[in-house]
């Protein structure tokens, strides 16, 4: 094991994946930083810090820093996976995603399916997302809800620098597209990676990060942390939680989060993406529908207003899900009667 | 054309209050008290007031990430604009906007633009309801702008839009001001003309020019022969490239390695259109050394007390998310 930031687990797993199969490529706006200018190639390696030092290693044709075109860094991605390559692309900000969309949910979501299974399309596509900075409508979103909803597309929220690790590698790995959801607020916290330089985590297998039996929290990416602070704090008034981590959105762990549901009788879903037709109501129909008889309380949901990303950092923290608005939700629960 | 007195002083004064706008914002941001991601249009002001001293409010503009010198020059108001930075709820955008969304739609500012490239297509619909609307009394149509970067011009959007506005003739006009750099990168890298934008736009069908964006006169001039071109009906969009620079980082915390040796230091002994302004119009004995400062003078006052409104301003409450909405939850 090795400590290390979430943006280095991110970084450090594209590069020995770059070194372990030549097929590995990485794409995107500043990827490479400095191209065309005085300070030259590396001068600033991508403004993440996820792509640092992979020119130097791989050189132009494996690490590739495109212009501002998201449609065409989507596109192409799609047709490097459609001829063999293992490409990485990076969309600066999810919120671009408005920018490139048919290159995702028309093209290399549909490849597989609608060429009869004739082709993979083994496509990972990072896209750091999520609000906390301050920065605004177009720079802050969740797009979770999007890309869960495109048949076709896996989605990935990894929430600990293990899990970018394990998560990541897999993704590069799996033959199927991958949506690499970090959130931005992410990046600069500390953990444990392991060391294994084949160390993946499968999709479609959720994480426990809290146990206890009085509610059911489920949460995922940058959610993952405010639930557990929320389950701590609750912890200290005896109430236990399950906090379940759903590390991929798509394939979903259905039965981890029915499992817990069916123990605690309580459910409460953390969601950052506003409120309708999102991962939130997703989970809550599921709840609803497969562990109805274990529910001792209508399931809560904690998301968002059905607004755009506030700039002003009093609104962003009143939209945003927080530890005391999730406890509260728990709270809430428990009180039904 | 000569330019008389109270426009080269409008001019003057408008340019510095940008320089002096920016220039607070880069100090104001170390302190903290500022939140997000902030671009200061620092070097660019000729481009932004050489255009819009032809403006009137009938004519609209559209902005980038990198907008406050567009808004200032299109006519919104500072302090608005100030507080609407500080996230005030007595902002232009009450606090909900930002740095990066100032938009003044009475003034003809239809919004700075987070998004690269998504301008082009809004200057192109608002031109074309300009073309509905038809030409005023003196047979003069309504004009779009789009301001758009060296790297906004490598989005499909932007192609889209310049193309759209020639096949439909919209009154639309692409002002790309090529400062060298999309974030970290050089355009010679990223723009595959090499350093020239205004060649694919007349690749697209446009009538096009070019101008040294760090003379206001340059821009001034040429900007006038756009716009007669443009507003006259049936002649259609056109575009034109300033040649600029940019003083400050791409974003406020941006350490610049990309620069090359004394890049900015030359850049602001050399290329800053307000030192350029001021030896052209002391030289010709069109305006004073005093008549400047006194100029300076003002615009600094008028930014202090800019600042000073915002950290009074009233904050937004935590209701005010469900404002300008049409839902409750
Ligand atoms: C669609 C989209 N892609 C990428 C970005 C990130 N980004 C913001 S500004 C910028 C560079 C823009 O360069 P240019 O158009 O030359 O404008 P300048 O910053 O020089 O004013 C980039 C890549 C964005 N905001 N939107
Ligand atoms: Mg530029």
């Amino acid at each position: 094991m090795a400590k290390m930031m979430y943006r280095d687990a991110i970084r450090n797993t594209i590069f020995q994946e770059m070194q372990r199969d030549e097929r590995v490529v990485v794409l995107g706006e500043d990827v490479v930083g400095g191209m065309g200018t005085a300070g030259g190639p590396e001068a600033i390696g991508g403004i993440w810090s996820t792509s640092t030092g992979l020119y130097d290693a791989f050189g132009p044709d494996r690490v590739i820093d495109t212009p501002i075109s998201e449609s065409a860094i989507m596109g192409a991605a799609g047709g490097l996976a459609l001829a063999g390559k293992r490409p990485v692309a990076e969309i600066m900000f999810a919120d671009f995603i408005g920018v490139c969309m048919d290159q995702l949910w028309n093209q290399i979501a549909k490849f597989r399916y609608m060429f009869g299974g004739k082709s993979i399309c083994p496509a990972v596509i990072r896209m750091p997302c999520g609000a906390g900075y301050n920065a605004a409508a177009q720079h802050s979103q969740m797009i979770s809800q999007f890309v869960t909803n495109m048949p076709g597309i896996k989605v990935v929220m990894p929430a600990t620098p293990e899990d970018a690790c394990g998560l990541l590698r897999q993704a590069i790995r799996d033959d199927d597209p991958v949506v690499f959801l970090e959130h931005k607020f992410l990046y600069g916290t500390s953990g444990e990676v392991p060391d294994d330089p084949d160390f993946c985590i499968p999709f479609g297998h959720a994480r426990l990060a809290r146990a206890g039996q009085d509610a059911t929290i489920v949460a995922s990416g940058m959610m993952v942390s405010y639930a557990e602070t929320a389950a701590d704090d609750l912890a200290q008034d005896g109430i236990g939680c399950d906090v379940i981590d759903l590390r991929t959105t798509s394939p979903l762990d259905e039965e981890a989060i029915l499992d817990s549901v069916e123990v605690t009788g309580r459910a409460v879903v953390v969601d950052e993406a506003p409120p309708r037709c999102s991962l939130a109501t997703d989970i809550s129909s599921l709840i609803a529908q497969k562990a109805f008889a274990s529910l001792k309380a209508p399931i809560e949901m904690v998301t968002p207003p059905h607004t755009p990303v506030p700039f002003a950092r009093e609104l962003e923290s009143a939209y945003l899900p927080s530890p005391a608005k999730i406890a509260a939700a728990v709270r809430k629960t428990l009180e039904y009667r | 054309m000569q330019l008389n007195r109270e426009a080269l002083t409008r001019a003057y004064r408008q340019m510095k209050l940008i320089r002096e706008f920016e220039e607070r914002l880069h100090e104001e941001i170390q302190t903290g008290e500022i939140a997000g991601f902030t671009h200061l249009y620092c070097g660019q002001e000729a481009v932004a007031v050489g255009v819009c001293e032809h403006l009137t409010e009938r004519d609209k503009i559209v902005s980038t990430h990198r907008g406050h010198g567009h808004c200032l020059a299109k006519g919104c108001d500072v302090d608005g604009m100030m507080k609407e930075i500080w996230g005030s709820q007595e902002g232009l955008c009450n606090g909900k906007g930002g740095s990066m969304h100032i938009a003044d739609i009475d003034k003809g500012m239809l919004g700075a633009n987070g998004i690269v490239g998504a301008g082009a297509p809004i200057a192109v619909g608002a031109a074309l309801s300009n073309k509905i609307d038809g030409p005023d009394e003196k047979g003069n149509l309504a004009v779009s702008i789009a301001f758009s970067g060296d790297g906004a011009c490598n989005q499909g959007t932007t192609f889209e839009a310049m193309n759209l506005a020639v096949v439909t003739k919209a009154p639309a006009i692409f002002v790309f001001e090529n400062n060298h750099y999309s974030e970290h990168t050089g355009v010679d890298y990223a723009v595959g003309t090499r350093q020239d934008i205004a060649s694919r736009a007349e690749a697209f069908g446009m009538k096009v020019w070019r101008a040294d964006g760090t003379d206001f006169f340059a821009v001034h001039d040429t900007f006038r022969e756009v716009l007669e071109y443009v507003r006259t009906p049936g002649n259609g969009p056109a575009a034109v490239e300033f040649d600029t620079e940019r003083f400050f980082g791409h974003f406020e915390g941006d350490p610049q390695r990309y620069r090359g040796d004394g890049e900015l230091d030359r850049l602001r002994a050399e290329r800053d259109c307000l030192k350029i302004f001021r030896k052209s119009v002391t030289g010709a004995a069109l305006l004073e050394d005093a008549d400047l400062d006194r100029i300076d003078a003002d615009a600094l006052q008028a930014i202090e007390d800019a600042v000073q409104a915002s950290r009074a301003a009233a904050r937004p409450a935590p209701e005010n998310v469900l404002d300008n909405v049409y839902i409750s939850y």
